[in-house]
């Protein structure tokens, strides 16, 4: 029996937390609010069972899985578009062979689903999933079109802002991060609470991606650059912050 | 204190099925005819007991030797699963008991696994951990069950059903699942 056994676990208020971060709860985005936990977060120790986390490889990537305009018959309509960047540690390191997962609206503003009943057409040559894994110097590729603004219900008149939706693992369970990327100077920032929820201007922008000619394919497509940086969601009280 | 650069979380959406539920992830770590098979289901459900049916769930759990199989491009078991919430909230793994994990300093967690909740709704995902019913013994020496009080610590227990397991996870209100912190 572990001599500390007695010893409850402190609790950490959701708000107390990184402010990279949204709160779970925030009244703005309506579905918060029955979808956040009423008490405190247990905070345990990382184990072995945190300090792990799965890792992909070739063998789940398709050879045109990165390259959202070529996975049909015809080409997608709308503004093709190259994203890309670098998948990084905490410690700016580059994490190599990591499965990057992206979703995203057709260039009208309607998802392939079901669910999507928005007024705008589907496009019989766009899926809107993409996936791939970062090279050596954390480097990935995607090429698509640029999403669509689009209505949702949260409030009157409400509209996202151009995103394309990201899932990384990083090299833990707890570097595992689902986020949006969106696109600089969009002016649907200022309405949009998803946005917001993230309260620090400075973490806010890191959701930005940028215009950037280096990546941009003359007379091709435009490129945006978005960096993510993973990992330390498990600096707790009971360890050391950033001690990597 | 170092500066917090790390990218933000935002919600899943509505529309995670797309990206998210095809291959290479699956829900079915194991084959359900491998010995010792088990299928572990839930429904996830909202502040008003409603179920979810715009989530995923996903585990992440060691081997029957307690030992973290991290590559998904080697033989043999891989700890990771994921499914959808859209049959009704309801989420189904078919997997393999994990052994005992060590705990930091000394002894053994008892066999569980680790449990991440998305969907529209949440800005970031939950993380839970669910435990075994048969493991009466290493559950009451858990170091993370035996430090919870009571009611906390049932939410961590799988209760057995007539499919193997029975794991439902209420995010919010009445019987709220224990969260963490990570």
């Amino acid at each position: 029996m572990p001599p500390d056994q007695a010893v409850q676990f402190p609790t950490v208020v959701d708000s107390e937390r990184s402010i990279a971060d949204p709160p779970y709860d925030y009244p703005d985005y309506v579905g918060t609010r029955l979808r956040h936990p009423k008490n405190p977060l247990v905070v345990v120790p990382s184990t072995l069972s945190e300090l792990t986390g799965p890792a992909y490889g070739e063998s789940a990537i398709g050879e045109l899985d990165h390259d959202l305009t070529r996975q049909f018959a015809g080409v997608p309509l709308g503004e093709r578009i190259i994203v890309s960047g670098r998948v990084l540690g905490s410690d700016g390191k580059p994490l190599r062979s990591q499965l990057v997962e992206i979703w995203q609206a057709n260039a009208a503003g309607r998802y392939a689903h079901v669910v999507d009943g928005h007024d705008a057409p589907l496009d019989p040559n766009f899926a809107g999933a993409g996936r791939c894994l970062t090279d050596d110097d954390g480097w990935y590729r995607f090429v698509t079109v640029k999403p669509g603004a689009y209505p949702w219900g949260n409030h009157e008149n409400a509209w996202r802002p151009n995103h394309i939706h990201f899932s990384l693992f990083g090299r833990a369970f707890t570097d595992r991060l689902v986020t949006q990327m969106y696109f600089p100077g969009d002016p649907l920032f200022a309405y949009d609470p998803i946005y917001h929820s993230v309260r620090d201007e400075k973490a806010r922008e890191r959701m930005v991606s940028s215009l950037e000619m280096a990546l941009t394919i003359p007379d091709w497509a435009l490129g945006y650059r978005y960096d993510i940086v993973l990992g330390g969601r498990d600096a707790t009280p009971l360890e050391e912050p950033h001690d990597d | 204190m170092t500066e917090v650069v790390f990218t933000p979380s935002q919600t899943v959406g509505p529309y995670l099925a797309i990206g998210l539920l095809d291959p290479p992830t699956t829900s079915t770590l194991v084959s359900p005819e491998t010995p010792g098979a088990i299928t572990i289901s839930g429904v996830l459900l909202d502040g008003a007991g409603e179920p979810v049916p715009d989530g995923m769930v996903e585990v992440w759990q060691a081997d029957t030797d307690g030992e973290y199989a991290t590559s998904a491009e080697t033989d043999g078991f891989f700890g990771f699963g994921r499914s959808g919430t859209v049959d009704g909230g309801r989420f189904t793994f078919v997997t393999q008991k994990p052994g005992a994990v060590a705990w930091p300093g000394g002894g053994l967690q008892a066999p569980h696994l680790l449990v991440g909740v998305f969907a529209r709704g949440l800005l970031k995902r939950l993380v839970t951990r669910m435990y075994f019913p048969d493991e009466v013994e290493a559950n009451a020496n858990d170091p993370v069950l035996s430090r919870l009080p009571a009611g906390a610590r049932e939410t961590l227990i799988a209760r057995p059903d007539a499919d193997g397991l029975r794991f439902d996870i209420v995010i919010q209100g009445p019987g709220e699942t224990t969260f963490f912190a990570v």
